[in-house]
């Protein structure tokens, strides 16, 4: 039945779906598991460091950021089973255009607008 | 030549015979896939709705601001209730898979039990902010918190309704492979949530609290 599913001929796969073989379900919860001790990994050290002193603050939000981008890939390849496997192209291809999408909405308009701001605030200082 | 009639009869035969199970697959990778588009469209959303936060973060107008406001115990919680459901959901998808409805059903109901959850301290967040005057016409600030939290709260809200509907549907009319896909889509929709909650409690709250 999970054969159906989940087919192991060649071709593309659904975004989600697992090739898993031996003994199935022990090996699909078992990556599930490692996930989840992952991403709660990762999460704890966030909250840890976003609250302590023990990296130089300035770096903090950077470090968060890392931590965040890592556990988005971590639930990426552990619970949407992304892979970069020739069957998961097309998966792969459509989520690297949403991230170009993505940085470009939000990296271009917090540039702009501190530009902008940068700018406003030198009128100012001139009038 | 019969041995050539037949190989002519063995070579038209598979095709028709095989296309059948084949064409299941292929309706699978399809709706996956395009559901798949659809999530990539809503990250995009979302990420519109960051960018307008983190432009507007200090525009607070006077009134409260992240540090004042924020009380990340309430986020840890917010967050631990989130990425458990959506282990769970993975969970539902295994079982699903092994075609087991009681498991389907019971890591289903976690799931939807965790997302109650979450969605219930988040709505004791907003009301505690509005209690404190924090309402989203306050500020900036504040209306870019809103709409982008309050957009991922509207997500998981449907989603609750959508979990109920697939178990109601899973218990009856058994694991076709229609009640199949869409256990798949629900679970792919449940996943993107809680990497956009990762989004949120990084960019929002972790950094706009500070040591």
């Amino acid at each position: 039945m999970s054969e159906r599913l989940v087919p192991e001929t060649q071709g593309d796969r659904a975004p989600g779906d697992e090739r898993l073989d031996g003994s199935r379900l022990a090996q699909g919860v078992r990556g599930y598991l490692v996930g989840l001790a992952l991403a709660a990994g990762l999460t704890a050290v966030s909250f840890y460091l976003a609250r302590s002193n023990l990296i130089w603050a300035p770096a903090i939000p950077a470090a968060l950021t890392a931590l965040a981008v890592g556990q988005m890939g971590v639930h990426l390849v552990f619970f949407l089973h992304l892979t970069t496997g020739p069957d998961n192209i097309n998966n792969a291809l459509a989520l690297a255009f949403g991230v170009l999408i993505v940085g470009l909405i939000i990296g271009g308009s917090v540039w702009i607008m501190y530009n902008m701001h940068a700018h406003m605030m030198m009128t100012h200082m001139t009038q | 030549m019969s041995a050539v009639g037949n190989a002519i009869g063995g070579d038209a035969a598979p095709p028709d015979a095989e296309r059948r199970p084949h064409g299941a697959v292929q309706t699978r990778i399809v709706v996956g896939y395009g559901f798949w588009l659809f999530l990539l469209s809503d990250f995009v959303l979302f990420s519109c709705f960051f960018a307008s936060y983190a432009v507007l973060r200090d525009a607070t107008a006077g009134g409260p601001t992240e540090g004042r406001l924020f009380d990340l115990d309430t986020v840890a919680w917010e967050t631990a209730c989130l990425l458990l459901s959506s282990f769970t959901s993975g969970m539902a998808n295994l079982a699903a898979g092994q075609r087991n409805q009681l498991w389907f059903q019971v890591a289903m109901a976690a799931t939807g039990l965790l997302g109650a959850a979450f969605l219930a301290l988040e709505l004791s967040e907003f009301a505690r902010f509005i209690g404190l005057g924090a309402e989203p016409q306050r500020s900036a600030f504040l209306s870019a918190f809103f709409s982008l939290v309050g957009c991922h709260g509207l997500h998981i809200t449907c989603g609750l309704l959508w979990l109920l509907t697939v178990m109601a549907q899973a218990l009856a009319k058994g694991f076709r492979a229609d009640i199949q896909r869409r256990i798949l889509c629900f679970t792919l929709f449940w996943h993107a949530l809680d990497i956009v909650w990762v989004g949120i409690f990084t960019v929002v709250y972790l950094t706009g609290v500070g040591p």
